[in-house]
């Protein structure tokens, strides 16, 4: 099967003052497949929201490739972007700040449809909204509203069925419900989750939250100053976590379970204009030695499928689910 | 249990040019010594505006009108009524008695001068102390509350500082005069999961170390799991219901309560991947169109005709658990 997505060492880097260069996405490399929804975690700072950008040509990369349906985009122009981006396309956090207030809903949805499907008669493009707006869970008459009208949770749908009316076949979600209310939050995740069984979508769902990517995601991948340091199936990450940062996020997550003993991971992320040498992570590592400063560790893969760069692969690491469950997830995975 | 801080019925009515927002209806509860309570809700639940009201931060009539009675015992044992307290004296009691920390440090924090003299302002508010003592004590402070390198760090402007840094400088403010009373407003939601973690830690341990007790106000249950003895539940400006933690997360019995907490994503939801989560459907009400009888009932599975006629009364269901719904008995059994 050829991949939807490819990205090969991918790098986003920021020349600084006095030649110092912040290297905010510093070598990312994964496959995605069609339908497949690629779960991107880590604290901010991390990358995970540029890489995000870069991918969908919203910013230049520095070097590296992205093939979408094995075509090379990283270079191309971008009048040869544009009809690439009916394929491609986001939903961004905030629902309030994306979406123009002096636009109706009809206008709003419109736009991708002029650009992508000139040729569709008044009457066609007013279908394919309401339509659209319904498949998002929203009436057809809210394509004459304003985003005001609206609620957080149902911009947010909005914003989804703008990005969908094309028909794309990957979707960047960047942080999609963290600025919803708790309990319209699960609609939405539910929502996407809906569109992902109907439409066939690929997602790559850039989120915070450990507890949402790990309900949607078919794989997750662990990011930190700039790169990944953990990809696996869903089910393996979660029951078996193989670096000490993934172990870490897991640990700092609050449940509504009830309290926990938990390691807590100490200090911030450094600096990624001046990040440690060899492991980047070594600085905060509980299990950190001498040698991690050496050499910066690859990304190998420990077991099929799950790859992690950490230099102490003999370490186990312990998983966020109780026991039982993470035995029963890994031979479910 | 000795309490510290007795609120009785606090309404906060803003009056505008579009009419009348009722934010808060009629609240009250007690705050023990050395406890933490949690206030959950979510948006215009009036969580944020009870803070508030209670540190005499809202704008005065006839703009805004406060109220009811909030009787504080200070360190001297004088009881007084902060929201009848003239401006003047409330001087005093503000930052000496009760501290405030908010959500984004950033925009609560001056930008153009060094966190050390901000820190330094509100020790010299409250206290006879030459400059030298003053900068004395905030190395101390910033010291516990975790900020490395204190002498050095009390010269930073904020900007120079991460967001867990911020939040500690912010920490270390408030708890300057060594409140009684702490009132946190989303202190976390700005911060990374591994950083919420540590600042979670952070007042949990500056706690039983002062014996202050401390009002938590939150969105997010992981986090009141976390950090709360006792929980008030708030919604459309009304308390649904108040528990300790361990029952409210566990035996919830307002139907609001309940849906909340089992929407909200858990780590080993993981293990049913894929499934739909229970979302409550609907979102909540604007504070001008909140619906008659029960707020929630528009959105609430067990609703019936009786919860349309009249707002609910607030009933002990047990000597620590009150709710605000006619037919928690029925739903219960």
């Amino acid at each position: 099967m050829t991949a939807l997505l490819s990205v090969r060492d991918l790098a986003k880097h920021y020349p600084m003052r006095g030649g110092r260069t912040l290297r905010a996405l510093a070598g990312v490399s994964f496959d995605m497949q069609p339908g497949e929804v690629l779960g991107i975690v880590g604290e901010s700072g991390s990358g995970k929201t540029t890489l995000g950008r870069v991918i969908l040509r919203l910013m230049p990369a520095t070097s590296g490739t992205i093939r979408f349906r094995g075509q090379d985009i990283t270079r191309l122009s971008r009048r040869a972007v544009r009809p690439l981006r009916r394929h491609m396309q986001i939903v961004f956090q905030d629902p309030y700040a994306s979406l123009n207030p002096r636009m109706t809903v009809e206008q709003i949805l419109g736009i991708p449809l002029g650009v992508h499907e000139p040729m569709l008669g008044r009457t066609q493009r007013r279908a394919r909204i309401e339509q659209m707006l319904h498949t998002v869970g929203l009436f057809g008459d809210a394509a004459d509203r304003y985003p005001h009208e609206f609620s957080g949770g149902q911009r947010q749908r909005i914003g989804i069925a703008r990005a969908l009316i094309c028909r794309p076949e990957l979707l960047v979600a960047d942080e999609p419900v963290s600025a919803l209310d708790v309990s319209v939050q699960a609609q939405v995740i539910n929502l996407l989750l809906d569109l992902r069984e109907q439409l066939g979508l690929a997602i790559l769902f850039i989120a915070h939250d450990l507890a949402v990517v790990g309900l949607i995601s078919d794989r997750v991948a662990v990011m930190y100053l700039g790169r990944i340091v953990e990809l696996a199936t869903t089910a393996d990450l979660f029951a078996r976590p193989r670096h000490p940062y993934t172990e870490a996020l897991f640990a700092a997550v609050p449940d509504v379970g009830g309290r926990r003993e938990r390691v807590l991971l100490k200090g911030d992320m450094p600096s990624p204009i001046d990040p440690p040498s060899g492991c980047a992570f070594r600085t905060r590592c509980r299990y950190a030695e001498p040698a991690c400063a050496a050499e910066r560790p690859p990304l190998v893969e420990h077991a099929p499928g799950h790859f992690a760069a950490c230099p102490r692969p003999e370490l186990v690491l312990s998983s966020p689910l109780p026991e039982r469950a993470a035995e029963m997830t890994r031979a479910a995975g | 249990m000795t309490e510290i801080l007795a609120v009785d019925a606090l309404s906060v009515a803003f009056h505008g040019e579009g009419g009348t927002v009722q934010a808060v209806e009629g609240v009250s509860f007690a705050l023990g010594l050395g406890e933490t309570l949690a206030i959950v809700g979510e948006s215009s639940s009036g969580k944020s505006v009870t803070a508030l009201a209670l540190m005499r931060l809202l704008a005065p009539p006839p703009g805004c009108r406060v109220r009811g009675h909030a009787m504080l015992t200070r360190g001297d044992g004088e009881v007084v009524d902060l929201l009848a307290l003239p401006e003047a004296r409330m001087e005093a009691v503000r930052g000496r008695d009760i501290g405030m920390i908010f959500q984004e440090p950033m925009t609560s924090l001056n930008p153009v001068h060094r966190i050390g003299a901000q820190i330094a302002e509100a020790l010299l508010a409250h206290e006879r102390l030459s400059a030298r003592a003053a900068g004395a004590r905030v190395t101390v402070l910033l010291d516990q509350v975790g900020i490395p390198e204190p002498a050095e760090r009390a010269r930073a402007y904020p900007h120079q500082l991460s967001g867990g840094m911020r939040q500690r400088a912010m920490i270390a403010m408030a708890l300057a005069c060594r409140p009684r009373v702490l009132i946190a407003d989303e202190p976390t939601t700005a911060l990374d999961v591994t950083i919420q973690a540590q600042i979670l830690e952070l007042i949990r341990r500056l706690q039983s170390e002062t014996g202050m007790s401390v009002i938590f106000i939150t969105h997010n249950l992981g986090v009141v799991a976390e950090i709360a003895d006792r929980v008030l539940v708030m919604y459309a400006g009304q308390v649904v219901e108040e528990a300790p933690v361990t029952t409210l997360l566990r035996r919830p019995l307002m139907p609001y309560s309940a849906g909340l907490i089992a929407s909200v994503p858990r780590l080993e939801d993981v293990r049913s991947r894929g499934a739909r989560l229970p979302a409550i459907p609907g979102n909540v009400p604007a504070p001008r169109q909140r619906p008659e009888g029960c707020t929630f009932h528009p959105r609430c599975r067990f609703v019936r005709e009786v919860c349309e006629a009249a707002r609910p009364p607030l009933e002990m269901a047990a000597s620590d658990h009150a709710v605000r719904c006619v037919r928690w008995r029925d739903i219960a059994a």
